[in-house]
Parts: structure tokens; C-alpha cells; sequence
């Protein structure tokens, strides 16, 4: 079965450089230089895959990133395979190990093949109509559809390589290296711009390159020969770099565009190591040249997808470039004058071509006449109605066409061959140009899309652009870069051209068979298995915008994108519609043109490095005395400080026993921290918080509570009155940037008149809370001087003192009900101030404590956590926290929604305690509470917001969201479980030391 | 992604910006003497334009200065930058 079809050297092959691969198991071998494609065709190998739905068998199509059919799995075998590459993108390197994808169990023999016999079942819609019914079968369905239907298997394991980014600014960056690219690079270069010119392919020159058409010559000499020239003098030229293997995948406004650096795909596994794989690129151009060619249309026929049917422009690439005969006898399906380029090519390296189907009637080009010579066979205006062959082509046969081009007359001829080029035309590749946000025009006549302006910052130059042939493209890209670059002169204005033109067209999206459409399988999207019958079906079950009958049939949502047949699933529509093309519009093309790997989107930015730490002051500490950490935004918080095999829920209920019963300290340095001062401060306060302010002394403190505009908790927090013009906000932990943004707005854009400025100190102060009975007796062994009298220092009051030379600010304040200190201390001392509390308060028995401990001992207060309590629709008065609203102020943030209709509703859902029948149980947070149990439906009256046992009651307890709560006070409720269903009471908020007396004891 | 000229710093990448909604909603001096529909019209109500659209943008992590921007929305043309304060300009 192997045989070498290796026809000639090539200058772009290194033959001396013998390389060994895999593919499905088997060793092959191929050169340096070629590409997993171009070696298997070598080995005359096409079938390398099963299409999705129908599991039929597909060959290599193209030699490029548009590749449908061609995608494998890489490193099948090892944990960190990667699906979906395109084999006419992988270059060949020692040890390189591939296979097919979506089959089983073999890519000979698939047991999936079965569905392209069911065809007539797999309509367009077909996984729409038949698995949403009956519903309850879906499991079922969806096993199916999983096991037989996959592209390709993911990773199991973390991608051990590395990725990176770089950011790039440049003054032109040039996409595409064709030879449109490369003159446009160099002259930008030339004249003193910053020009970065990018390719997707190992190689310069595009498609010029390997072109053997002695029809087009630039300076008397092959147009390959003199661009070979330009492309040595690249070398020379300073302003210019060039990258290779880099592939643009993005284009987003104002000329920023992404692309990917591929870096070590080509390598042997040893030269990969430690080595950067592939690097985004994020490059910010002040102005883009497009110069990204065309893509070689498919032709739409009966039975168009067998292994060895080709784009006849890839058959070229394949013997030019690759020195590789894609079949033994060649046939040429065509309706313009390129695919006799392809066919000349190929017959003078000896190669077999048996004849060309031309569905034109006939063509004045030069190149006829040299076919005619090499006594090739042209069958003019005819059309393939039916190929054969299953896992390879062995044939077609012809009709010939009808005059209008919609149905086929006269005898079938049947032609043998094992590989069929096919010509469609050319699309030209304005994915980039599209994306960029430019609108596209129609070009009725030759039927492309074609950008419709070029701009100040970009233009579209070359065949992207509509500009085929030679002349055009250099006459064009002259005159154009002239005037985007703002210079006098190219240097390659006024070189001479010669080349042939094509003036004989005819164009059919849908080629017609002597079957009728009903028995034929015309595909039109490869990969997804769309024919032109599921698009003509859409239509006729009434879709009519291009973007619906997209996603009914699949048609485009492949990994290719559509990038082969889009065009003519357009034209399909519109000629079934009767509506002309360039009013239905196009498919939007989405970023990426070709699939990006998830390691070079994230670069760097994985591990610890996926987000920032922050870390307290006292972190080291609460290391050394195992502290568990939890993560409250970005901070890393000490969440419990478990002893030896203590549990979580063991170590809380110590921690919140002696926090009440002698002292407990916690770490509150994560605490949001803003600085305000300025002449209008306290009436800045007055209008951010709901309270009043302007009557607070200096040296007290306040709690305060912040609405956002619609009336909702927004933050909370003790704000400390320092001097006449000077005060210290705290704020949450997690609102803390938010609060700032928030303020800073309103003070900007509303209130500009204030004298306010704002800081964020946060990170500016470690605090150590220090909690319990015994917490003043720790207090005054570290501050002996300081009068700790309720007199001197009451409770919300404040006091900056010396600790050891160094000033701190203690704000008597509690979240837990006991008495309570808070010593802030500069960062940098913030460890210094923590042991000595510890060491102060040793023979107290001091305990660390973490936020699992505070959130309970405050849950025991009933104080609500703003974000676990609330959650954007809970006002003050939903939380009972009437007292703290202002009546008296005029205006304050979210005031007047205080009184709208809905907000003044009696029966919103309000904050409450729960307390569980069964003290021993602890409800979960987030619970659903009902009233009835037996009712269907049933009524959901809220939730569980925070929930604990605590050891200072012995008994579960509970806060809780619940519609009309405030009047069920005494009132049984359920709490329907999965397995259970618990009763609880409604009770007051507050479960401990309602009166307060533990602030003073 | 847009580059965007802060009138305090120069032209900056937009991950720098953070968008701030619809501009030039002036947040009432009475919000007490307002019905509940005026009040709905100034807190809920926003415009959402195919073409200029006036909107209020923070350069966050820059000056942290808020100013406006006319920006097309069709085709994302960043039309006009001014300052808070100043009046929209006129097409
Ligand atoms: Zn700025």
C-alpha cells in the first residue's frame, strides 16, 4: 500500500534530512520542510479522518489553515495530546506522533459509517427536531451523541509548557508575506516607518513563490524568480522584523490586533524544552496593511467530499512546493482559467493528467493552448454529476450542461482517477478586514466580497483585497501605498509586467446532477456534514436570515469556520430565495481566524500568578501557627487556627468560647481603609451615609451604612472622626475599591463643589483586633499610661498613642458584642504590635481567632455581613435596621428610593432570625424556607443567609431573607431537605446579650 | 480594544478605562420633590443608541479622573473626549 509519490526535488524540501513520524500507529517517513499533510500524501495516504455526522470517510483537502477535513489528534498517547490540528499546518519533526480524529475504532473502519447509510434520518435540524422529544430521553440521546460525535480528546493534565506575551507598537504592521506583503513591508520599512510583517506559514513569498506559471513575469524574468530577490534583500533592511509560523488571530478596534507566535511546534522534543512555546502577541499599529490572499473555492457537486478530491491550488502547492504527486491520474474540475495553471504544473513534472471538466464554454486564455498541446482532454461546459470511490476516489462521471446551467443533457461519460482538483474561484480573505468592524461590499459580477474602504489606518492590499492577477496587484498596491504611506515613490513603480487574463466566467453555486437533489450529497460545510439539500430544507421550513440557517443546519461552525464553503451556502440562499447576494449580507466572521490555544491566551498568567495575593502584615505569623487561609477577595484571611487534629468545627467553637469568656484577637488589617479630609468632610459623610454626621465629636466613632442609588445596602463600616476636617472610613473588605470608585465618582461628577479629598490607606495600616472581658487587661499591660476608664475611653471613641515610640490609633469598637479594641499600627510594624498583644495576653489564655469565629460571634449579635446577609435588594429597612435612616436629613445617596412604591411594601422580604426545632441542628445557608408543606406549588419565602452552631448558647442559630418576615415573629416554618424536613421558628435577630452589657463589662 | 486619549494623561490602552454608563444624567438637587416616575426616569432609564451615544468613562487605573466620550456605537468611532463639566459638543 505505501508507495513514494515524491515526484521532484524541491528547493523547499531538504531531502537530505530524512525524518521519521507516526500516523495512526504506523511509521512513515518525509523531509525537513514538509508538513504532515504533504509527507502522508507522500506515502499516498488520504484518508486521514470521518466527517461528524456522517462518519464518511475524508482526505486532505487543502495545504493550508483552512484546512475542514484534515484534523488530528497530536501526541495521541500521552496525557498532554492536543486535538485539532490541522496536518497541513504541522511541519514533520523526529518523533512526531499523530492520529485520526473522530472515529472508531479505526479511521479504516468506522463503526459511525453506519449513520452516512441513515442519511435520510440526519436532516438539517435533525439533533433540534429529534432529541428535544420526548424530553425525558435526552440522557439517553446525549450518551449517544457523545460517544459517537467528538472532535478529538482534550489534555487530562495541567500543559507543562510555557507561554508568554509581548506587547508590540509599530508604525505599519504588514499580515500576509504573498508578494503583495513583502513589497508593501519593505517599502514601508524603506521610508522610516516601524514595520513588523507577519505570515502564518514557515516560509515567505506566499503563493508567488512556488507559482511555475511562465505566463507571469515581472522584468522579463518569472515573477517566483523576482520575487525570491526581494525577499533576499529583506535582510538588509533596518525598521523591518519579520516573524514567520505567526498567525493573526484577532483584529479589534483602533488597530490592535493579536497574534500567535508559534515557536516550537517544528522542533524535536529536546530542542522544545524550556523553551517558550508559542507567544501572543499584542500589537497596537498606527497603521495595518491586510495583504491575506484568497481562498480557493470548493465546487458544490454530488458527492464532492472523497479522500483525493482536492482544491486544485493545493495540488499545486503540494508538486511545486512539497515536490509531492497528490494522485497517480488527475482530473481538474474547474470554472475559471487556474485550475490549467495547476494542471500544467503538474504535467510537466511528468505527472498524469487525464483531463480537465471546464463547466465554462470556453476560455481565450494563452494557457488553453498549451494544455491542448500536452494533449490533455477538455471537456467544456460540462459538469461532474457523481464521483466514486469509498475510502479513496476511483472516479467521476460527466454530464453535460444544460445552457442555463440548472440541469445536465446528454450521456454520462465516466472518467477513472485517484484525484480530483477542484477550482471554484477565489474568496478573498477579509476575516481580519471584518473583524477590524470595516463593512464588506459585493461585487456582483465576480461574485466576491470585497472590502469597501480603505482607510487613514488600513487598507486591504493584493488578492484580499479583489485584486487577482498580476498587473492589478502591482499596479494597485503602487498606487495605494503611495498614498498611505504619504510617500512620492515604490520602488517597484515602473517594473514591467506580463501575464495572461481571464475574461471567460461562469458561475454555479449549486451544480446540478441527473439525480435529483433529494439522492445527492452536495456538501457544502465539510467538517459539519451540511449539504446544499439541509440548506435548501432550512429555507423551505422558513428561515430566512443567513445567520439562522447557519446554526439550523451547522453550516460554518466548525473549526474551519466555514472558510471553503460560506460563499456558496450564501449563494444557495440566495438563489433559492430569489434574492440577490449583496442584500442578504454575510456571516459575521469572529475572532480567532484559526484556534488558539488556552495556554498562550493566559500566557504567564497561570499558577500563583493567575491572580494577585494580598497578603496581611501578620501573614508570617498566622503561618508559623497553622492558620487555615481563606480567600476574602484577593486577601488571604486566617479563617481558623486549628490544634493538632482538631476540625474546622472543633477549632471555631474554642476560638468563639473564649473570645467571650477571657480574649480573643483577630487579624482586621484587610478592613478597606479610606482617608477623607477637606473643609466639606463631614457634610460629604452626611450625604454618602444614611446616618448623620455632622454632630459626631472629634475622637468618636460612628457606624455607618451606604446605599447605592436604588435604596439598596451597598457597604458598611465604622468611620472615625480624627479632627474637625479629617476622618478615617473603614469599609468592608471585598467593597473596599468599590466604595472608593463610588465616592470618587459622586465627588466628581456631582458634587465637584465639596472640598473633599480622598485616600485609600488600606494597605497603609495592620490591625489587631482585640476582643473579650479580659481584652482591656491585655490593653493597659501594653499602653500602661493610657486611662482605659469608660470615662476617658467610652465605647465608638478613639485614641492615638505610643506603643513603643510607635503611633498608633485604637478605636474602642465591636463586631462581636464584647468589649473591644482595634490597635492600627503602620503596616510595617503591624507584626511587632500582633506578638506583643500575644505576649500581653498569655496568662489570659489569648486566642487567635480567624473570620470563621467573627462571622459567629457577630451572627450571635445579629449584625449582618453585607454581601452574605444582603445582596442588592435588601434595604435598611428589610434589615431591620430602621434606627440608622435618617429621618431628619434632607438628602442622602438612595434616599428618595427609601420611598418608592415598591421599597415602602410591607410584606418585602425582611431580615430574621431562625432558630431549628432540634437545637442541634444547622441549617445550611442558602436553604429555601416554606410555610406549607403540602402545597403544590409551593411558595419560596426567602432563604438562609448565615447559619451556626453556637457554643455560647448551645444551639443552632440562624439569619435568614424572608417575605413578610418582621410580622411572623413565634411563627413555624419549614425548611424542606433533601432528605428532611426541619421546623423553625421565627425570633428576633439578636440571640445574645440583647441589652448590650458585654460592650461595658 | 480602544485607545483613548484621557484629557488628563494622553491617549492610554482601554483596559486602563472603566465604562461608567450613559453621561449627562445630572442626579436631581430635590430627589423628594420628584413623583416616583421622575425619580424611575433618572435612576433606571438609559439610552442604548446605534450611532453617538455620550457616555461617561474613569481612567481608573491612571489619574482616576472621570470625563465623557461621543462615541459612535455602530462602529465603536470615538467621536469626542471632554472633560466633566463641559458641555457635549455639537455635530
Ligand atoms: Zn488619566
Amino acid at each position: 500500500m505505501t508507495q513514494n509519490l515524491r515526484v521532484k526535488s524541491s528547493e523547499f524540501i531538504d531531502e537530505t534530512n530524512r525524518i521519521s513520524f507516526k500516523f495512526d500507529g504506523k511509521t512513515y517517513y518525509g523531509f525537513k520542510g514538509d508538513t504532515l499533510a504533504s509527507a502522508l500524501i507522500a506515502n499516498n495516504i488520504h484518508l486521514v479522518g470521518r466527517s461528524f455526522k456522517y462518519h464518511r470517510p475524508r482526505g486532505i483537502m487543502t495545504s493550508g489553515s483552512e484546512e475542514p477535513n484534515a484534523i488530528v489528534q497530536v501526541n495521541p498517547n500521552s496525557n498532554i495530546t492536543e486535538p485539532n490540528a490541522r496536518a497541513t499546518e504541522i511541519e514533520i519533526y523526529e518523533g512526531l506522533e499523530a492520529s485520526s480524529q473522530n472515529c472508531w475504532p479505526s479511521v479504516n473502519f468506522d463503526i459511525g459509517g453506519i449513520n452516512n447509510f441513515l442519511a435520510p434520518l440526519f436532516p438539517a435540524g435533525f439533533y433540534y427536531k429529534t432529541f428535544m422529544w420526548p424530553k425525558s430521553f435526552w440522557e439517553k440521546y446525549e450518551f449517544f451523541i457523545r460517544h459517537s460525535a467528538g472532535l478529538g480528546k482534550s489534555p487530562n493534565t495541567r500543559d507543562p509548557d510555557i507561554y508568554d506575551h509581548r506587547n508590540i507598537h509599530c508604525d505599519v504592521l504588514v499580515v500576509g508575506a504573498g508578494i503583495s506583503g513583502i513589497l508593501a513591508a519593505k517599502n514601508a520599512a524603506k521610508n522610516n516607518f516601524k514595520t513588523l510583517l507577519l505570515d502564518e506559514k514557515n516560509e515567505l513569498g506566499g503563493s508567488t513563490i512556488f507559482e511555475a506559471n511562465e505566463d507571469n513575469k515581472i522584468n522579463h524574468n518569472s515573477a517566483s524568480e523576482w520575487l525570491k530577490k526581494e525577499i533576499n534583500e529583506l535582510k538588509n533592511i533596518k525598521n523591518l522584523e519579520i516573524k514567520t509560523r505567526t498567525s493573526v488571530a484577532a483584529y479589534h478596534q483602533y488597530n490592535y490586533l493579536l497574534a500567535r507566535e508559534n515557536l516550537t511546534d517544528h522542533l524535536v522534543k529536546k530542542d522544545k524544552k524550556n523553551k517558550i512555546r508559542q507567544r501572543l502577541l499584542k500589537i497596537r499599529a498606527k497603521k495595518v496593511i491586510l495583504a491575506t490572499g484568497a481562498l480557493e473555492r470548493p465546487l458544490i457537486f454530488n458527492n464532492n467530499d472523497r479522500p483525493g478530491i482536492m482544491l486544485s491550488s493545493a495540488i499545486k502547492k503540494y508538486s511545486n512546493f512539497y515536490g509531492v504527486a497528490c494522485g497517480t491520474k488527475n482530473i481538474f474540475f474547474t470554472n475559471n482559467d487556474s485550475a490549467y495553471e495547476s494542471a500544467l504544473s503538474l504535467h510537466n513534472k511528468g505527472i498524469k493528467v487525464e483531463a480537465i471538466i471546464d463547466i465554462r464554454e470556453n476560455s481565450d486564455a494563452k494557457i488553453i493552448k498549451k494544455i491542448n498541446d500536452a494533449g490533455i482532454k477538455i471537456y467544456w461546459a460540462h459538469t461532474i454529476v457523481d464521483t466514486r470511490g469509498y475510502k479513496r476516489l476511483s472516479g467521476v462521471s460527466i454530464m453535460k450542461l444544460s445552457n442555463d446551467g440548472t440541469s445536465v443533457t446528454g450521456s454520462k461519460i465516466s472518467i477513472s482517477c485517484d484525484c480530483l482538483g477542484i477550482a471554484g474561484g477565489w474568496t478573498p480573505a477579509v476575516h481580519l478586514y471584518t473583524q477590524s468592524g470595516s463593512k464588506l461590499t459585493f461585487d456582483e459580477n465576480r461574485k466576491i466580497f470585497i472590502p469597501k474602504t480603505d482607510t487613514k489606518e488600513q487598507i486591504s492590499v493584493g488578492s484580499c483585497g479583489g485584486d487577482f492577477e498580476l498587473d492589478e496587484i502591482i499596479t494597485n498596491l503602487n498606487y495605494k501605498l503611495k498614498n498611505f504611506l504619504n510617500i512620492n515613490k515604490t520602488d517597484f513603480e515602473g517594473i514591467t509586467l506580463e501575464n495572461d487574463h481571464e475574461t471567460s466566467k461562469r458561475n454555479i453555486w449549486l451544480l446540478p446532477s441527473d439525480q435529483t437533489i433529494g439522492k445527492t450529497k452536495p456538501f457544502v460545510d465539510y467538517q459539519n456534514d451540511a449539504t446544499a439539500k439541509d440548506i435548501k430544507l432550512a429555507l423551505r421550513e422558513g428561515f430566512r436570515s443567513i445567520e439562522h440557517v447557519k446554526r439550523y443546519t451547522t453550516t460554518g461552525m466548525g473549526t474551519d469556520q466555514g472558510k471553503l464553503g460560506n460563499m456558496h451556502a450564501l449563494g444557495i440562499i440566495a438563489d433559492t430565495a430569489g434574492v440577490k447576494m449583496g442584500e442578504l449580507g454575510t456571516t459575521t466572521f469572529r475572532p480567532p481566524y484559526t484556534p488558539l490555544t488556552f495556554g498562550t491566551i493566559v500566557g504567564r498568567n497561570v499558577g500563583e500568578f493567575f491572580d494577585t495575593f494580598r497578603r496581611t502584615p501578620m501573614n508570617d505569623w498566622h503561618i508559623k501557627n497553622k492558620a487555615e487561609f481563606e480567600n476574602v477577595g484577593q486577601w488571604k484571611r486566617s479563617w481558623y487556627y486549628p490544634k493538632e487534629d482538631e476540625t474546622m468545627h472543633q477549632a471555631v467553637q474554642r476560638e468563639s468560647k473564649a473570645a467571650r469568656q477571657s480574649a480573643g484577637i483577630l487579624d482586621a488589617s484587610t478592613l478597606g481603609k479610606i482617608d477623607i479630609q477637606g473643609s466639606d468632610a463631614s457634610e460629604f459623610l452626611n450625604r454618602v451615609y444614611t446616618n448623620a454626621w455632622s454632630k459626631l465629636a472629634i475622637g468618636k466613632c460612628r457606624y455607618g451604612l451606604m446605599l447605592n442609588e436604588d435604596g439598596m445596602v451597598y457597604d458598611d463600616g465604622v468611620t472615625t472622626r480624627l479632627g474637625e476636617n479629617h476622618y478615617i472610613m473603614t469599609t468592608t473588605t471585598g467593597g473596599a475599591a468599590n466604595v472608593l470608585g463610588k465616592l470618587e465618582d459622586y465627588l466628581q461628577t456631582e458634587w465637584p463643589e465639596l472640598d473633599v479629598y480622598l485616600t485609600s490607606v488600606t494597605d497603609h495600616f495592620a490591625t489587631a483586633s482585640l476582643c473579650g472581658p479580659n481584652s482591656k487587661k491585655i490593653l493597659n499591660k501594653i499602653i500602661p499610661d493610657l486611662d482605659l476608664s469608660d470615662d476617658n475611653f467610652p465605647h465608638m471613641s478613639f485614641k492615638e498613642v505610643l506603643i513603643d515610640k510607635i503611633k498608633c490609633r485604637i478605636m474602642r469598637i465591636s463586631f462581636t458584642g464584647e468589649l473591644s479594641y482595634e490597635i492600627n499600627a503602620p503596616a510595617s510594624y503591624g507584626e511587632a504590635i500582633w506578638q506583643k498583644c500575644i505576649e500581653a495576653g498569655k496568662e489570659f489564655n489569648i486566642t487567635p481567632y480567624g473570620t470563621e469565629t467573627m462571622h459567629l460571634l457577630r451572627a450571635e449579635k445579629g449584625f449582618i455581613i453585607v454581601g452574605q446577609d444582603t445582596d442588592g435588594t435588601m434595604t435598611p429597612i428589610d434589615l431591620q435596621m430602621d434606627w440608622i435612616v435618617s429621618k431628619k436629613k434632607y438628602d442622602f445617596i438612595g434616599k428618595r428610593s427609601l420611598y418608592r412604591s415598591d421599597t415602602m411594601k410591607e410584606d418585602r422580604k425582611q431580615l430574621v432570625g431562625l432558630l431549628t426545632e432540634d437545637p442541634n441542628i444547622v441549617l445550611e445557608e442558602g436553604a429555601q424556607i416554606v410555610s406549607e408543606l403540602n402545597q403544590k406549588p409551593v411558595e419560596m419565602l426567602g432563604h438562609v443567609t448565615s447559619s451556626y452552631f453556637s457554643p455560647n448558647l448551645n444551639k443552632s442559630i440562624a439569619l435568614a431573607v424572608v417575605k413578610d418576615g418582621k410580622s411572623m415573629m413565634g411563627r413555624k416554618l419549614f425548611i424542606p431537605m433533601e432528605n428532611k424536613n426541619i421546623s423553625v421558628t421565627v425570633s428576633n435577630t439578636v440571640f445574645y446579650d440583647e441589652k448590650n452589657e458585654r460592650l461595658n463589662a | 480594544m480602544f485607545l483613548i486619549n484621557c484629557p488628563y494623561c494622553g491617549e492610554r490602552d482601554q483596559q486602563e478605562f472603566k465604562a461608567g454608563g450613559e453621561a449627562h444624567i445630572e442626579r436631581p438637587k430635590q430627589p423628594t420633590e420628584l413623583s416616583d416616575d421622575e425619580w424611575a426616569e433618572y435612576l433606571f432609564m438609559r439610552k442604548n443608541i446605534k450611532g453617538v451615544q455620550f457616555e461617561r468613562w474613569n481612567h481608573a487605573h491612571g489619574c482616576r479622573k472621570w470625563f465623557n466620550m461621543a462615541r459612535d456605537t455602530s462602529n465603536d468611532e470615538i467621536k469626542a473626549i471632554y472633560k466633566m463639566g463641559e458641555k457635549p459638543p455639537t455635530q
